[in-house]
């Protein structure tokens, strides 16, 4: 059984139809990319997976649970699937290590104590320890990048999703946050991407699905969907998203 | 000496220095321009001598200054119990109102309501309408003091107000915010007070600051039901000494608290804007 499963999943804003039944399994432990022209709908495929979207059709399972039922309660899901903004979205009141703190404190009821120590140590372990106490606009683009995929660690997901992560970045502080994605990889963290660093979904991904109006209209490892894509579509945008 | 100084600059430097110097000959003769008309041609008018005594009058402001001031620590009590009542009445009305559970819906209705009300009505009614109506019930004292009705007024009145700026700010927070907080998974309750409200708060300051200001003002609107507060103080000096001094007196006394208050609300908002952009 795959550990994220969407079938058929339709998303409208109004008569515009952003998601068109999209199908995709993501088995434990795999990273998955998103590719595919801006408006090809990978964010908003991915807030439906959040259930940030409610969707018009179609089901997503975690763990073989239909997670979008209309009417259940979304919270018990969302604390399983931890989500990163292509513009950080930190809470710029709070300091880095508050901006981690607050989700585990208010809906695990975890004791600060306790709860300071596994915070830390997510800080030390992403390289930013002296910048705990910071807030998030002292912070340069990556670093806040980088907290807010600690406060998304935070909350111990099973599954994470990567919203254009890197898109509000300066080129040069893009690698420092594509080598956390690399690090969870390694840990073994299932993750979902949408991207347009092409190169790194190249050498990173498990598995790479092209998005064009609202279909997954072409998926298969790395190496297949780089090296003999199938589509027309998928070669034309190859063609110009590697020149 | 200055050649040489000059010299060391850059043509843009010069150009700026230049008109820096130009505009501040140009302020200073207009301010005095100004100042020499007012000066010269209100005496000339023919009422100026009887408004200089009954208004400008020296011998009846020192006599005067000190009973004012006494009686302005009235307005400030007044105003130190209305102020944080009026915030958390505000703040509960600006909740109320955005409450998204059906549950809520009276109480939505009855926000909508109140502030529709209070707004719409001018202050000095809303004062005599409670600071008369319901003393007239015959409550025991001290239920039945103008001091308290009146400053029920004042607090339902600014509640209204309070509670629109309030909302504007929680409308400011970009919903961004929100999204990021559902995604970890806190509740609507905990995204509205850890997440919306610290920043809508803050987003408000200058226009609450604003909002203190003119209520400081308008406590002297209570002197219209009983208490002696300034404003009152200085009527009963006019009818005393037939003199209208004692205002312009009590007008000093407001202005030497309003102007630095106004004065840090701007620099609040200035510096607010400047962050943003």
């Amino acid at each position: 059984m795959a550990k994220l499963e969407l079938r058929n999943v339709v998303k409208r804003f109004g008569d515009v139809t952003v998601c068109n039944g999209v199908n995709l399994d993501v088995e434990e432990g795999q990273m998955i990319c998103l590719i595919g022209s801006s408006g090809a709908g990978k964010s908003t495929l991915l807030r439906c997976i959040n259930l940030l979207e409610h969707t018009e059709d179609g089901e997503i399972f975690l763990d073989g649970e239909d997670i979008s039922i209309p009417g259940l309660d979304p919270q018990a899901a969302r604390k399983k699937i931890g989500m990163v903004f292509q513009n950080f979205n930190l809470f710029p009141h709070m300091t880095a290590f508050e901006n981690a703190m607050l989700a585990p404190m208010r809906v695990y009821k975890r004791s600060r104590l306790d709860l300071e120590k596994d915070i830390r140590l997510l800080f030390s372990r992403f390289g930013l320890s002296d910048r705990m106490e910071n807030y998030p606009d002292q912070l340069s683009g990556g670093q806040q990048q980088r907290v807010a995929i600690i406060r998304a660690l935070a909350m111990q997901p099973e599954v994470m999703l990567f919203d254009e992560i890197t898109s509000a970045l300066d080129p040069q502080l893009v690698g420092e946050v594509l080598d956390v994605l690399l690090q969870l990889k390694n840990q073994g963290m299932t993750m979902v991407l949408a991207t347009h660093e092409i190169k790194f979904a190249r050498h990173a991904a498990d598995k790479i699905c092209f998005l064009k109006d609202g279909k997954i209209i072409e998926e298969g490892p790395p190496d297949q969907i780089f090296g003999s894509p199938k589509r027309t579509a998928t070669k034309k945008f190859l063609a110009r998203a590697l020149k | 000496m200055s050649d040489t100084k000059a010299a060391g600059m850059t043509r843009r430097e010069l150009f700026e220095q230049r008109q820096k110097r130009r505009s501040i000959v140009i302020a200073g003769t207009s301010t005095l321009l100004v100042l020499l008309a007012v000066v010269i041609l209100v005496p000339l008018t023919p009422g100026w001598e009887k408004v200089q005594k009954s208004f400008f009058n020296g011998a009846v402001l020192t006599k005067t200054f000190p009973k004012l001031i006494d009686a302005f620590q009235l307005n400030v009590l007044i105003f130190i119990w209305s102020a944080p009542l009026i915030a958390i009445l505000g703040l509960l009305v600006a909740l109320a109102r955005d409450a998204k559970s059906p549950a809520m819906f009276p109480l939505r209705i009855l926000g909508a309501a109140f502030t529709d009300v209070f707004r719409g009505v001018p202050v000095i009614l809303t004062v005599y309408l409670i600071g008369f109506g319901i003393p007239g019930l015959g409550l025991p004292r001290p239920w039945n003091s103008p001091y308290i009705w009146g400053s029920v007024a004042l607090i339902l009145t600014y509640s209204a107000y309070v509670a629109e700026i309030f909302r504007a700010g929680i409308d400011s927070v970009h919903p961004s915010q929100r999204s990021a907080a559902l995604s970890l998974g806190l509740s609507e309750r905990q995204i509205m007070w850890d997440v919306i409200l610290p920043q809508a708060v803050r987003n408000v300051v200058p226009s609450q600051m604003n909002m203190l200001i003119a209520l400081q003002k308008d406590v002297s609107l209570l002197s219209f039901i009983g208490p002696v507060e300034i404003f009152r103080q200085a009527g009963v000096f006019k009818s005393l000494l037939a003199n209208f001094t004692p205002y312009v007196g009590a007008a000093i006394i407001f202005l030497i608290i309003t102007v630095p208050a106004t004065r840090y609300a701007d620099y609040l908002l200035a510096r607010q804007s400047k962050e943003r952009s």
